[in-house]
């Protein structure tokens, strides 16, 4: 399951770890060599839940690869998706679960969290970890270190049929930091839930915040022009400081080796290719804007965030092949939101692109199929011709596709991990509700049994614990 | 070209709504005491509904609008907006929806300052909201918090004059926001209500005493004790935003002792008390999909509260996401439905009840002949997210099916290639 960790800026650390196929222990360098930097001195220490042979029979499944299935089979075996089907023969040694009536989709990816990293009860300061807005560049943290496994908003999520999330950092920064994939298992640490092997991703952040909060400080950024100008001095920097590490390992490893440097290191691991750029930028001129700056730079931008004017260039970003983050309804909280339509994450598809519903909210994580059934409507309602085989994709495959992710989860394919939600009606309707859900083959929620309701310790013998 | 002229003024004087629409064939749900018709008839003359039922003859000079196969409810009514007060959150000159001014704060009057060219009224009303409760909201400033919000105003969002009512309630902040107000304590707010109380009916016994500088000083300035004379009264509703249990049996029991009407918002952990706020007879405005303990005070937050609180006899009315989002409202009824709310008593919390809360039930909030024309047709159920209105009626008139937001999208559509994919239902 864990593949090799990526590297980061040295091919040796990765064929050390490639030969394990395990995250390399921190270890100390040998005293004739010299550092090696860890590529994952935080590694996930994840188990599956313990994995039944489970056959789910007679639902409607969309399995997030443009098929709706009618009286479908799914069969789970091993963490896998075993087979998926009209109407298959059940092998000996399954559990038959009897899904007449009900559907069938992979579990719920949101591609944009801060769950954890500013958790429940999310009016103390004390719990506010996700914005480190002390400079506009600080690609240096990794908000994996601020997530606090107890946020009772994972639970919510879970009994929601949400699977995985990627935790971003706030975006009151250029740079805000790195993000981190979890899976939405209870754990008692961060590691625990660390989706194995996932690639990190770099926050990074366009227009009004970065300005608001460092121009109301009397500092760059104060303008647009002083976001892009932060932009073009960091990759500067960072393109100089991935020559020096280059340079000084094709050397052998002769001589003084560069000092670490935290912020540089993501920002070279960025042009590497290693970690995704996941940004938030909303207007298209923006857009536009960063997509100049990654061809400069020589690096790809992954997924914009939020990007509510992504339907004014949607064709761009479908040859540019980027996916777009959004939502139906959120709009005018803010000049840049002002024109936000419900229709944006449809033109993007209906373009060709990889669209995708997300949350940014504890609140719409819990319904982020109900965020695109309210986008598929308002794409109906201007003609746009999409189905639900179709639109399942926005927040199950095209996430996973986001967070370098889609050779293990998102769909319902043999192969993939079993990671499955049983919904009590069609996930489009308003009534539907996650009935069971499934990670890697492992039963996470079941409504009907309340030991798998309410794992945080926060609501431990709270007034919530017992609702 | 003169006629014409006189034809177009004559035209832009008479009342839009000077007209005569049946709008026929759907299944009318009127949340009134004719309850559901499969086949149904809403006729609408000059703005009011003159006639609902099965066996109702079209007039011949109706405008027949077809609902066969549609589904026919009264316009919606969100609660706990700021629609016509607000346009862009983070632009402070386009959010009328408090004050720091110094010396007033129960004063404060929402009905004053509506904006009905907002742009946000077309999009809450593609969302099949046609009336709205527009509240005040705090605008603290550190060195002065007031206790009182203002006062809450009944609107229309047809574009017209927006003012139904004004004075449909006082609004309070409870709980840790109004502790906060007071100085720090649940208590200092409990303390300085009662007192202020006192206050406004010694005033409103000694108003001439007043005038001639005879009477002792007052903490609140005139305008204010005026305001709050209709609440110490019980005519005008005090609308406390309140969430934790003790918090919400603290104003059941200030409510009792100062003989207030009550209207709870939010409480959160409403459920937990359900019994007592039925028997106190005190409605409450909610958000059902609000179910993260975001707070101390809304620890007990959960999906089932409006369930629970309507099975215990509470009136209840749910609220949408706030202004820009309240199109979200009738999805947050759904969403109760899902967790335990009969289908019919959600509807309800979004219209009928809400109108009923608010003293208003005797114009809109459900089909009844004599009431305002506020209808809407759906393509679906109205609280399911893949429905949509198709057509919608405010004081009798045809609302346009636009907002900005579509024309935003027309504007852009036709640079897309048609999708292969996928099949229109």
């Amino acid at each position: 399951m864990r593949r090799a960790a990526f590297v980061l800026l040295t091919a040796t650390a990765l064929a050390g770890c490639a030969a394990s196929g395990r995250p390399q222990p921190a270890s100390a360098p040998a005293a004739d060599a010299a550092p090696v930097f860890d590529r994952d001195p935080y590694p996930s220490t994840y188990h599956a839940p313990a994995v039944e042979r489970v056959a789910l029979v007679g639902a409607t499944v969309l399995t997030a690869t443009g098929e709706e299935i009618a009286n479908g089979t799914v069969l789970m075996e091993g963490g896998k998706i075993a087979a998926v089907g009209a109407s298959l023969a059940v092998p000996d040694g399954y559990r038959t679960i009897d899904a007449r009536g009900k559907w069938v989709t992979p579990g719920v990816i949101d591609a944009h969290s801060h769950l954890g990293a500013w958790a429940q009860p999310e009016s103390v300061d004390a719990h506010n970890d996700v914005n480190e807005m002390t400079d506009p560049n600080t690609a240096l943290v990794w908000v994996e270190h601020s997530v606090w496994p107890q946020d009772p908003g994972f639970d919510a999520a879970r009994e929601a049929g949400v699977t995985t999330m990627m935790i971003l950092p706030g975006s009151g920064n250029l740079f805000g930091g790195r993000t981190v994939t979890l899976k939405n298992v209870p754990s008692v640490t961060m590691q625990g839930m660390k989706f194995p092997g996932a690639p990190y991703g770099l926050k990074i952040a366009c227009g009004e915040n970065p300005k608001r909060v460092y121009g109301g400080k009397g500092r760059s950024p104060a303008t647009r022009m002083g976001n892009v100008a932060g932009y073009r001095k960091a990759w500067i920097d960072a393109q100089d400081y991935a020559r020096r590490r280059d340079k000084w390992e094709a050397s052998g490893r002769t001589g003084e080796a560069p000092k670490r440097d935290l912020q540089l290191e993501t920002l070279a691991g960025v042009l590497k290719g290693e970690i995704l750029v996941q940004n938030h930028c909303y207007r298209a001129d923006e857009m536009a804007n960063m997509i100049d700056v990654s061809r400069e730079f020589g690096f790809k931008i992954r997924t914009f965030h939020h990007a509510n004017e992504a339907y004014k260039i949607a064709p761009l970003l479908e040859k540019e092949d980027i996916c777009v983050a959004t939502w139906a309804s959120w709009w005018g909280y803010k000049m840049e939101v002002f024109d936000a339509i419900e229709e944006n994450a449809a033109l993007v598809h209906a373009a060709g692109g990889c669209a995708i519903i997300h949350s940014d909210d504890p609140i719409v994580i819990q319904r982020l199929n109900q965020e695109a059934a309210a986008a598929l409507s308002a794409a109906w309602r201007a003609g746009i011709r999409i189905n639900k085989a179709d639109a399942i994709r926005w927040f199950t495959a095209n996430p996973a596709k986001a967070l370098g992710i889609a050779d293990r989860v998102g769909t319902i394919e043999p192969g993939k991990n079993a990671d499955v939600v049983l919904w009590s009606h069609d996930p489009f309707s308003i009534y539907a509700r996650a009935e069971r859900v499934w990670i890697d083959g492992g039963i996470v929620f079941d409504r009907a049994d309340v030991r798998y309701r309410r794992h945080s310790d926060f609501l431990l013998g709270q007034p919530g614990e017992k609702r | 070209m003169i006629r014409l002229l006189a034809a177009a003024l004559a035209l832009a004087a008479a009342p839009a709504a000077a007209e005569t629409v049946a709008i026929t064939g759907g299944r009318v749900v009127t949340m009134g005491p004719a309850g559901e018709m499969e086949r149904g008839t809403v006729v609408i003359r000059d703005g009011r509904i003159v006639a609902v039922g099965a066996d109702i003859a079209v007039p011949a000079d109706a405008k027949t609008v077809d609902a066969t196969g549609k589904i026919v409810t009264p316009g919606l009514v969100a609660t706990g907006t700021a629609l016509g007060l607000i346009e862009v959150r983070s632009v402070e000159t386009t959010d009328d929806r408090g004050t720091a001014a110094t010396d007033f704060s129960a004063a404060f009057d929402a009905g004053y300052g509506l904006n009905p060219d907002s742009l946000l009224i077309p999009v809450a009303r593609l969302g099949g909201i046609t009336r709205a409760i527009t509240t005040p909201a705090y605008k603290d400033r550190s060195d002065r918090e007031l206790l009182f919000a203002g006062q809450a105003a009944a609107v229309a969002l047809d574009g017209r004059a927006m003012l139904m009512k004004r004075g449909v309630a006082m609004v309070l902040d409870m709980g840790d926001a109004g502790a906060e107000r007071a100085g720090g304590a649940r208590a200092a707010e409990l303390v300085a209500l009662r007192a202020l109380f006192a206050e406004v009916r010694d005033y409103k016994a000694r108003r001439a005493a007043y005038d001639r500088g005879k009477t002792r000083d007052y903490t609140l300035s005139r305008a204010d004790m005026d305001a709050l004379i209709p609440v110490v009264e019980g005519r005008m509703p005090l609308l406390v935003s309140v969430n934790r249990a003790a918090d919400i049996r603290d104003a059941l029991a200030l409510g009792r002792e100062e003989r207030l009407k009550l209207i709870l918002e939010s409480a959160s952990e409403g459920w937990r008390v359900a019994g007592e706020i039925a028997a106190a007879g005190v409605p409450v405005l909610l958000t059902p999909v609000e179910n993260t303990p975001a707070s101390f005070e809304m620890l007990g937050a959960t999906l089932t509260n409006a369930a629970r609180l309507a099975a215990a006899g509470v009136i209840i009315a749910i609220e949408g996401n706030g202004n820009h989002r309240e199109r979200e409202m009738r999805y947050n009824a759904g969403n109760a439905a899902a967790n335990g709310l009969d289908r019919k008593a959600a509807l309800a919390a979004i219209t009928i009840n809400p109108a009923r809360i608010f003293g208003l039930a005797d114009r809109i909030g459900s089909l009844e002949a004599g009431k305002e024309g506020d209808v809407v047709i759906w393509d679906g159920d109205p609280l399911d997210t893949l429905a949509r209105p198709t057509a919608i009626f405010i004081r009798g008139e045809a609302q346009p099916m636009t907002s900005r937001a579509t024309e935003l999208r027309d504007r852009y559509l036709s640079a897309i290639p048609p999708s292969a994919n996928g099949e229109t239902p």
